[in-house]
C-alpha cells in the first residue's frame, strides 16, 4: 500500500478542560474525496482543526505524506500544503474578492489561467470581483472560500461543511465545483451533513461520533446499506429523497 | 499619477475629497496664507501629528494592536535630537546622528515588545506597552545629565533653521523666507512623504496581510502567514514614522521635555485623532489630527468671542467662558464619537454611497 496522504492515529485534543477527541485513527488516500461525516457535536470541526494546528494534539500524531506534522505551527502546516476552507466560511469581509483571493496566492499575484478556471465553477465571482466580499450573499461568500482555498494547486483540501445553510441550487453548483476539483486529480477531506451532497461526491468515508472514529471505509458501500446508515447516522436516504 | 502618489487608495467621496485638499493647500500654504508665528506653529503641530495619528493608525486600524507606546517613540525621537544637538552641537551630523540613533533604538525596543508579548491577548500587549513606556517616561526625567530631567532640554539647531536666517534678500510674496519658514517646510515635506510612505504600506499586499490579521488571526494564520512575524513588522514600521515625527517636532520647537513628548495625554490625543478621523483609512488621520489641533488651539479665542457676543443674555456667557472650553472639547468629541461611530471619514464616504 502506498503512504496515505494525511493520517491521524490516536489523535486526542483538549479544548480548555473539555477533551474533545478521543483517539481519532483517520486515513485520506492520495487523490479523490474523503467524505468526514458525523451528527453535530461529533469532533469534525475539531479534527480538522486539529490537523491544522489551530488547536494542538494533546497525543497522538498527525502525518502528512510521511512527514510528522503533529507539533507544526498553523502557517507552517498550511505552508506545506494545505488549503483550509473554515465552517462559517472565513473570508476576510473587509478586503475585496480580489484581494481576498490574492492574499491565498503564495506568489502574490493569481495565476491567470487558474482564475479563469475558477471563475467557470462561480461566475459570481468574476462579476463581483472588486466588490467588498462583506458585501457577497451567503451562498457566494461561500463560493470565495472555496476560491480562495482552490485558487492555487494544494495537495490536500480540507473543507468544513461547504453547504450548510445554502439554497439547493447554490448546493448543486458547489457540488459540480467538487466534483471538477476532483476530476482534476485533488485530494479533498469534505465535512458534511447533507448525505445526498457526501453520497454524489464521497469516494471514501469515515464516520464519527463522540470523538471517534467509528466508521471506515467506501462511500458506496454506506451509500447502499441503509441499516449502517441508520445505525452510524440516524438517519435513512430514503428521508433525504 | 495621483492614483499612483496615493497608490491607488483614492478618497471615495467627492466631500472627502474637497476636504483633504483644502487641509492640503491650507498647509502647504500657511506660511504665505496665514502669516504670524502662532498661526504657523499650529500648521507644523498639525503635519507632525498627521504623521503621528497616521502611523499610529498603521497599528491600531490596520492591524488592530492596541498600543500605549506610542509617544515612546514619538519621545525617543524628540530625545535623540536633543539629546544629540545639546552634547554634540548644532550641526547637520548631530542631526544626522540623533535620528540614526532613535531609530535604532525605536527599531530595537519595537521588535523586543513585538517578540516577547505579540503571541499574548491584545490586552495583555496594551498592558505591557503601558509598562514600557510608563518605565521609559520614569527613566527620561530620571536621568536628569542626559535628558535634562523635568525641565527637558532646549538646543540650537542649525543656522539655516533659526528665525534669523534669510533664504533670500527680498521677501516672496510679502513674506521674507526666514529660518523658521524654511523649518516649516521640511517639516511640511517630510510629513508628506511621510504620509505617502504610510499609503504606501497599508495597500501593498503586506498591507493587506496586516487587514486579514485583523479580522481574524486565525484565518490568516491558516492561510500560511506567520502572525506574529507580521505584527512585529507593523510595530516596527509605525514606532519608525512615530519617531520621525518625534524627530520633526523637535526641530521644529528646538526644544524636548516629557510634557511635550512622553506625556499620557499626547497618547489619549492619537487615540483621539484617530477614532474620531476614522480608524483604518489613513485619510482619517488627517481629518482627526487637523480638526483636534485647531479645536485646541482656537476654540479658545472662538469662545471668548461668543462669550462677549452674548453678554446680554443670563447663563450663556459664563458657560461660553473661554475658561470652559475643555468641557465643551469633551462635549464634541462625545458627540463626534455618538454621530460617528466608523469616524469622520466612514461618515463622508458612507454619505456617498446613499446618495
Amino acid at each position: 500500500m502506498t503512504t496515505p496522504l494525511l493520517s491521524l492515529s490516536g489523535v486526542h485534543t483538549h479544548v480548555g478542560r473539555y477533551h474533545i477527541l478521543h483517539g481519532v485513527d483517520l486515513v485520506v488516500p492520495v487523490g479523490g474525496v474523503t467524505m468526514l461525516l458525523g451528527r453535530n457535536g461529533a469532533g469534525k470541526t475539531s479534527t480538522l482543526r486539529t490537523i491544522m494546528g489551530l488547536w494542538r494534539a494533546s497525543a497522538g500524531s498527525v502525518t502528512l505524506a510521511g512527514e510528522d506534522v503533529t507539533q507544526a505551527a498553523t502557517p507552517a502546516i498550511a505552508r506545506s500544503g494545505l488549503a483550509y476552507v473554515p465552517e462559517n466560511m472565513g473570508i476576510f469581509a473587509d478586503l475585496t474578492v480580489r484581494e481576498n483571493l490574492v492574499l491565498a496566492a503564495r506568489s502574490g499575484e493569481i495565476d491567470a489561467d487558474r482564475l479563469k478556471w475558477v471563475f467557470g465553477l462561480f461566475p459570481a465571482l468574476e462579476k463581483f470581483f472588486s466588490l467588498a466580499a462583506g458585501a457577497l450573499s451567503g451562498g457566494q461568500k461561500q463560493m470565495l472560500a472555496i476560491a480562495r482555498a482552490i485558487i492555487e494547486p494544494r495537495r490536500l483540501y480540507l473543507v468544513d461543511e461547504p453547504t450548510k445553510g445554502l439554497a439547493p441550487a447554490i448546493v448543486a453548483n458547489m457540488i459540480a465545483a467538487f466534483r471538477e476539483l476532483k476530476a482534476s486529480g485533488a485530494t479533498i477531506l469534505l465535512v458534511e451533513q447533507n448525505f445526498a451532497a457526501a453520497r454524489a461526491l464521497g469516494d471514501t468515508v469515515a464516520v464519527m461520533d463522540d470523538g471517534r472514529i467509528v466508521h471506515a471505509g467506501a462511500m458506496a458501500e454506506l451509500a447502499d446499506d441503509a441499516e449502517l446508515q441508520h445505525r452510524l447516522l440516524g438517519l435513512s436516504l430514503a428521508k433525504h429523497q | 499619477m495621483i492614483a499612483r502618489l496615493l497608490s491607488g487608495d483614492l478618497p471615495r467621496s467627492h466631500a472627502l475629497t474637497v476636504v483633504l485638499v483644502i487641509v492640503l493647500v491650507s498647509l502647504a500654504g500657511a506660511p504665505f496664507l496665514f502669516p504670524g508665528s502662532q498661526s504657523l506653529n499650529v500648521a507644523a503641530k498639525i503635519c507632525v501629528f498627521i504623521v503621528l495619528a497616521a502611523s499610529y493608525d498603521l497599528l491600531l486600524g490596520y492591524t488592530g494592536i492596541v498600543s500605549f507606546a506610542h509617544t515612546m517613540f514619538y519621545g525617543i525621537g524628540g530625545y535623540g535630537i536633543a539629546i544629540a544637538m545639546h552634547g554634540i552641537g548644532a550641526n547637520w551630523g548631530a542631526m544626522g546622528v540623533g535620528i540614526a540613533l532613535a531609530l535604532l533604538v525605536s527599531l530595537i525596543l519595537a521588535v523586543v515588545i513585538g517578540l516577547f508579548s505579540l503571541r499574548v491577548r491584545a490586552i495583555f500587549f496594551a498592558m505591557i506597552t503601558l509598562a514600557v513606556a510608563s518605565a521609559f517616561a520614569v527613566l527620561a526625567s530620571q536621568l536628569r545629565d542626559i535628558t535634562g530631567g523635568e525641565d527637558g532640554r532646549s538646543y540650537s539647531v542649525p543656522a539655516m533653521f533659526r528665525p534669523s536666517f534669510r533664504l533670500f534678500e527680498q521677501p516672496v510674496l510679502g513674506v521674507s523666507i526666514t529660518g523658521r519658514i524654511l523649518t516649516y517646510y521640511i517639516v511640511f515635506t517630510s510629513s508628506l512623504l511621510l504620509f505617502l510612505a504610510a499609503l504606501r504600506i497599508v495597500n501593498s499586499p503586506f498591507g493587506r496581510v496586516l487587514q486579514a490579521i485583523r479580522e481574524n488571526e486565525f484565518r490568516a494564520e491558516a492561510l500560511g502567514y506567520r502572525v506574529v512575524v507580521y505584527r512585529t513588522v507593523a510595530s516596527v514600521l509605525s514606532a519608525g514614522m512615530a519617531t520621525l515625527a518625534g524627530v520633526l517636532m523637535a526641530l521644529w520647537l528646538r526644544y524636548t521635555g516629557p510634557d511635550t513628548t512622553l506625556s499620557f495625554a499626547i497618547m489619549i490625543d492619537i487615540l483621539l485623532m484617530v477614532v474620531i478621523g476614522g480608524m483604518g483609512t489613513l485619510y482619517g488621520a488627517v481629518l482627526g489630527a487637523t480638526i483636534f489641533i485647531l479645536a485646541q488651539n482656537y476654540l479658545q479665542v472662538v469662545m471668548g468671542k461668543l462669550s462677549a457676543a452674548t453678554s446680554g443674555i443670563p447663563l450663556l456667557p459664563q458657560l461660553l467662558h473661554p475658561d470652559r472650553w475643555l468641557l465643551w472639547l469633551g462635549i464634541l468629541f462625545v458627540l463626534s464619537v455618538y454621530f460617528f461611530p466608523t469616524g469622520i471619514v466612514g461618515r463622508l464616504r458612507s454619505g456617498r454611497l446613499k446618495a
